[in-house]
């Protein structure tokens, strides 16, 4: 990667020792994504919030960092451990607490906007078409690149962070035109976000950089998540291309044996104790169709919904969470069900989800069992 | 070897695996032993090996678990891919694990158990004995 005679200086150390390890960081990202520059970019946005995640040799790093590093664009963050409007519910130990605060504080520090939340494409303004950007948060990535006209690497952690401090991205070859070489068919007949997820995460294990997609037909925005957030779970696939591709791509057919072949995958339970809803994190829209269909029935069991803070209080206003609270919905922002310390399988052998990216984070992570079902199979077979 | 992304010297014993890692989730970040039990590296320790896979995938997240392993003394003595992605790259840029890719040919002649050596400085060959 060629480097401006500023750049290599404060690769050298010159600027400093963070800008240093920032630039070092950008230079192996690079070099693994094939760039041959630096680019400017406009929003950056952070994983590696959730202290379940990071541990404490994040917590350490953060607060190391935060002493002298500072962002240089807009940066947002990714959901983290908790909300604290209700984390005296779920008998979190005080350790966790207090180092989920500190990563907070670091943040923040930096001139990260604590927005706790892995949709900013739902929640800020999108900016103009082919935008550069750079999104650690995998669904948000590919949301991004697909459905957004922004362009992001699938950033990690660090090159994302990294990127804030800079106020520079690689140019990577995401970030260019691309031609993926497969096509993937969608042939399931009358598909629910369910589906769209396992599409996702089976075009994820196939694709490389991109791939093609069609036979998609109209999807709404529950089903569009699912569909990125499955893909982001398997593999280092970050864009969507809609359409056909060249006559010489080669053709994959996702059918109902490849959809049976990722649910056997994941579906490990024929029951769960508890619901969640929420990876990605519920927007405006879900959760308003959400009250709907829970008009006049109740939940039976446990109900977790994840969403982002600004969509709690604007649900608030609007009477929903009202609404979802009458109907045994526990609603909890800043945090989601990926990665959350709240699931215990001290105290939960299965989980209900409509999430494939939650369920395979669920089992592989928190260790409990997965019972797969679409929202509409979730609410007739678990509420009255 | 075709790129060098972390630079460094490096001999160990060879760790194998023929499917990609999500380091987030499937790696435990304490004791570098591998929970995911459709992994064919299932209940096997990452720590001071040589680490062979083919590409790292899956959550953003993973760069720090990489991080962690390192602090906790129970990360690989180095990392050989057949293709560099993100995380594993920038996990081991912070945590300054030497990491390499190779060709397709040259992975499939590492064997698991092999004794390897590199030092990138010196030149881009792998040694093995």
């Amino acid at each position: 990667m060629e480097l401006t005679r500023e750049e290599e200086s404060a690769l050298k150390g010159e600027q400093g020792e963070i800008m240093q390890m920032a630039y070092r960081i950008l230079v192996a990202t690079g070099e693994a994504t094939d760039a041959e520059k630096l680019v400017p970019i406009e929003w950056a946005h952070l994983s590696g919030v959730n202290y379940n995640t990071i541990g404490d040799a994040g917590e350490e790093f953060l607060s190391s960092i935060s002493k002298n590093a500072r962002v240089k664009v807009k940066t947002t963050l990714n959901p983290m451990g908790f909300d604290i409007d209700n984390v005296s519910n779920y008998g979190l130990n005080e350790n966790f607490i207090s180092k989920q605060l500190s990563i907070k504080n670091s943040y923040e520090t930096m001139g990260v906007i604590p927005s706790f939340s892995c949709i900013p494409y739902e929640i800020y303004d999108i900016p103009k078409n082919g935008t550069q950007v750079a999104f650690a948060e995998s669904n948000a990535a590919i949301h991004a690149n697909s459905f957004d006209n922004l362009k992001t690497n699938k950033e990690s952690a660090f090159s994302a962070l990294a990127s804030a401090i800079i106020g520079k991205s690689p140019y990577s070859s995401l970030r260019k035109e691309d031609n993926p070489n497969i096509t993937i068919r969608m042939k399931v007949k009358n598909p629910n976000e369910l589906t769209y997820g396992m599409l996702g995460f089976f075009a994820g294990k196939i694709g490389d950089t991109s791939v093609n997609i069609s036979g998609l037909g109209e999807m709404d925005k529950r089903q569009t998540k699912a569909m990125c957030g499955g893909m982001g779970t398997s593999g280092t696939c970050a864009k969507f291309i809609f359409g056909e591709g060249d006559s010489d791509c080669e053709k994959i057919d996702f059918d109902e044996k490849e959809m049976l072949n990722v649910h056997d995958e994941l579906n490990t339970a024929e029951k769960g104790d508890l619901i969640t809803l929420g990876s990605p994190q519920l927007g405006l829209d879900e959760i308003s169709d959400l009250a709907g269909k829970l008009k006049g029935r109740s939940f039976q069991k446990r109900c977790m919904v994840f969403l982002p803070r600004t969509v709690k209080e604007q649900a608030r206003k609007i009477g929903y969470t009202n609404e979802l609270e009458r109907a045994g919905c526990e609603i909890l922002s800043d945090c989601c069900t990926c990665l959350s310390p709240l699931i215990s399988k001290d105290n939960v052998d299965a989980v209900t989800t409509n999430s494939i990216k939650g369920a395979f984070y669920l089992k592989n992570s928190n260790g409990v069992d997965v019972n797969l079902k679409s929202l509409s199979q979730i609410v007739e077979d678990e509420t009255r | 070897m075709k790129k060098v992304l972390v630079s460094g010297k490096v001999e160990g014993i060879v760790l194998k695996s023929e499917n990609s890692i999500n380091f987030l989730g499937t790696v435990d970040k304490k004791t570098g032993i591998i929970s995911d039990r459709n992994h064919d590296l299932f209940e096997k320790s990452v720590k001071d090996t040589i680490l062979v896979f083919p590409s790292g995938v899956g959550s953003s997240v993973g760069a720090y678990t990489i991080y962690s392993i390192k602090s906790n003394n129970t990360a690989p003595l180095a990392m050989i891919c057949q293709k560099a992605d993100l995380t594993v790259a920038t996990g081991c840029a912070l945590a300054n694990i030497p990491l390499i890719t190779i060709s397709d040919e040259e992975f499939s002649s590492i064997k698991n158990g092999m004794k390897l050596s590199f030092d990138t400085d010196s030149s881009n060959q792998i040694h093995y004995q």
